[in-house]
């Protein structure tokens, strides 16, 4: 069974998603990967103003690619969340939502999103094409200077996830013990 | 010994081409190895993931854009008969001019910085292109190309193992790699070995290993049937497609082997994603 939900999610809508749980999202999300995430998490430690409102929002880890004339955005899959780990906790204390990326987080991510009540969907890494139909607009919101890695707002319709870590810390992901 | 003259716009057109359509079509390879999977796979949602896989190839090379937004780093082994000559350019720009108008003119991503550590500031057409040049006999110039995406990339390893390690540590290396990448290189993935030669060499074998199509065989049955049991070995780990669980962590395991030292046994794992993007050509 897919379940359809809406952005921005309230906390309701976040405790009834469990992991396992196949989406189709709809709303408006940020983006954001490496740079993006370095950047904001300084402004954090250093107690100032951000340049994108994050509360009650959802950022999806993507740097697309260029989009083809006559397109909304280029091909735009998930890139490997746990590089966003250091900087995660620091964001979900500040009242971002949810994450959508792919693979691993770490264990302070996951304690971080069961103390802030926040949930981590998986979208499919290398579908961008497929993923990319879903949304239907994007626009630049900050540091577009950084190119694919500026912080975007995508309007999406549909978007394809599943609830990978919910926001009681399960998770459906098969996490290596090597780690 | 008669010289022949390859123009420099020939080579760079021919680059352009196999770096487009190897960014817009995956190779029949990879395609018959994904539907495959969708057959066996023994979990609901990694058949799920793997006819979304299915998909999104068919999306991206009917529409021709790219089946992954991580179009990677551009990566090419070039043997170069010792008979040709450049016209009107050198072959070291033409090659780099090529991946430059793919990149810009096909809509794929930049994705390389021109520093590592110091600043990372993107050079905005993708290149440098990395080049492997070998000079061969001959009148031609085959080139096999890839892209390589850093989800997969990243997960890479190389130990300098020594002699008294045997078959059991070279598969424990390679095992021990695949289960530390976990869900993060997009599974399924396609896993290149390198195994001897130098450092830099075990490196390179494990490259160009990735680059093979997934349903060749190592030429020596002892390393055809290691690459046999590798990949069934790992195909129990339980990752799965995109890591959500499953029996299909890999499409393929590809080793290739190269003489080594007296004192040492290096093994190299180069981690591919399902987007194992290669093509070749011929000039
Ligand atoms: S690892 Fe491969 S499929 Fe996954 S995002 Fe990177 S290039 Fe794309």
């Amino acid at each position: 069974m897919v379940k359809k939900i809406t952005l921005p999610l309230t906390d309701e809508a976040i405790k009834d998603l469990k992991a396992g749980d196949s989406v189709l999202i709809s709303g408006s999300m940020l983006t954001g990967r490496d740079a993006a995430h370095k950047r904001l998490f300084e402004l954090i430690e250093k107690g100032e103003s951000l340049p994108v409102e994050i509360e009650g929002e959802v950022i999806y880890y993507v740097g697309p690619a260029p989009a083809k004339p006559g397109h909304a955005v280029g091909p735009a899959g998930p890139t490997s969340s746990y590089r966003m780990d250091k900087y995660t906790p620091a964001l979900l204390d500040r009242g971002l939502k949810g994450m959508i990326g792919k693979g691993a987080r770490n264990r302070e991510v996951i304690d971080s999103m069961i103390k802030n009540g926040c949930v981590y969907f998986a979208a499919i890494g290398g579908a961008a094409a497929l993923i990319s139909r879903s949304i239907k607009k994007a626009e630049t919101l900050a540091y577009e200077d950084l190119g694919t890695e500026a912080i975007y707002r995508f309007y999406v319709e549909d978007f394809p996830a599943i609830v990978a870590i919910d926001s009681k810390g399960n998770s459906i992901l098969v996490q290596s013990d090597k780690h | 010994m008669e010289i022949r003259k390859i123009d420099a716009a020939v080579v760079t057109e021919t680059v352009k081409k196999l770096y487009l359509d190897m960014n817009y079509h995956i190779g029949d390879d990879i395609l018959t190895a994904l539907k495959k999977a969708s057959e066996t796979e023994s979990s609901p949602i990694g058949r799920n993931v793997l006819s979304q896989l299915i998909e999104n190839n068919k999306i991206a090379s009917d529409e021709e854009i790219p089946i992954c937004q991580d179009t990677g780093m551009a990566v090419l082994f070039v043997e170069y008969g010792d008979r040709v000559v450049i016209e009107n350019g050198s072959f070291e720009e033409a090659v780099q001019q090529g991946v430059r108008s793919a990149y810009i003119d096909g809509y794929l991503r930049k994705s390389v910085v021109r520093d590592p550590v110091f600043d990372r500031i993107n050079t905005k057409d993708n290149t440098p292109a990395i080049i492997y040049t070998t000079i061969v006999p001959g009148d031609k110039i085959h080139i096999l190309a890839g892209c390589k995406g850093f989800g997969s990339e990243n997960m890479s390893a190389i130990k300098m193992l020594t002699p008294s390690a045997g078959i059991e540590g070279v598969k424990k290396f390679i095992l021990d790699t695949v289960a530390y990448a976990g869900p993060n290189p997009c599974p399924p993935i396609v896993v290149g070995v390198g195994l001897g030669g130098t450092f830099e060499k075990a490196a390179m074998l494990a490259k160009k290993a990735t680059l093979r199509p997934i349903d060749s065989k190592n030429p020596d049955k002892r390393y055809s049937e290691l690459e046999y049991e590798l990949l069934s070995e790992i195909n129990t780990m339980g990752f799965g497609p995109a890591g959500l669980g499953g029996s299909n962590t890999a499409l393929g395991v590809n080793i290739e082997v190269f003489p080594t030292h007296i004192a040492g046994m290096p093994v190299a794992v180069n981690i591919c994603c399902h987007a194992a993007r290669h093509k070749e050509a011929e000039i």
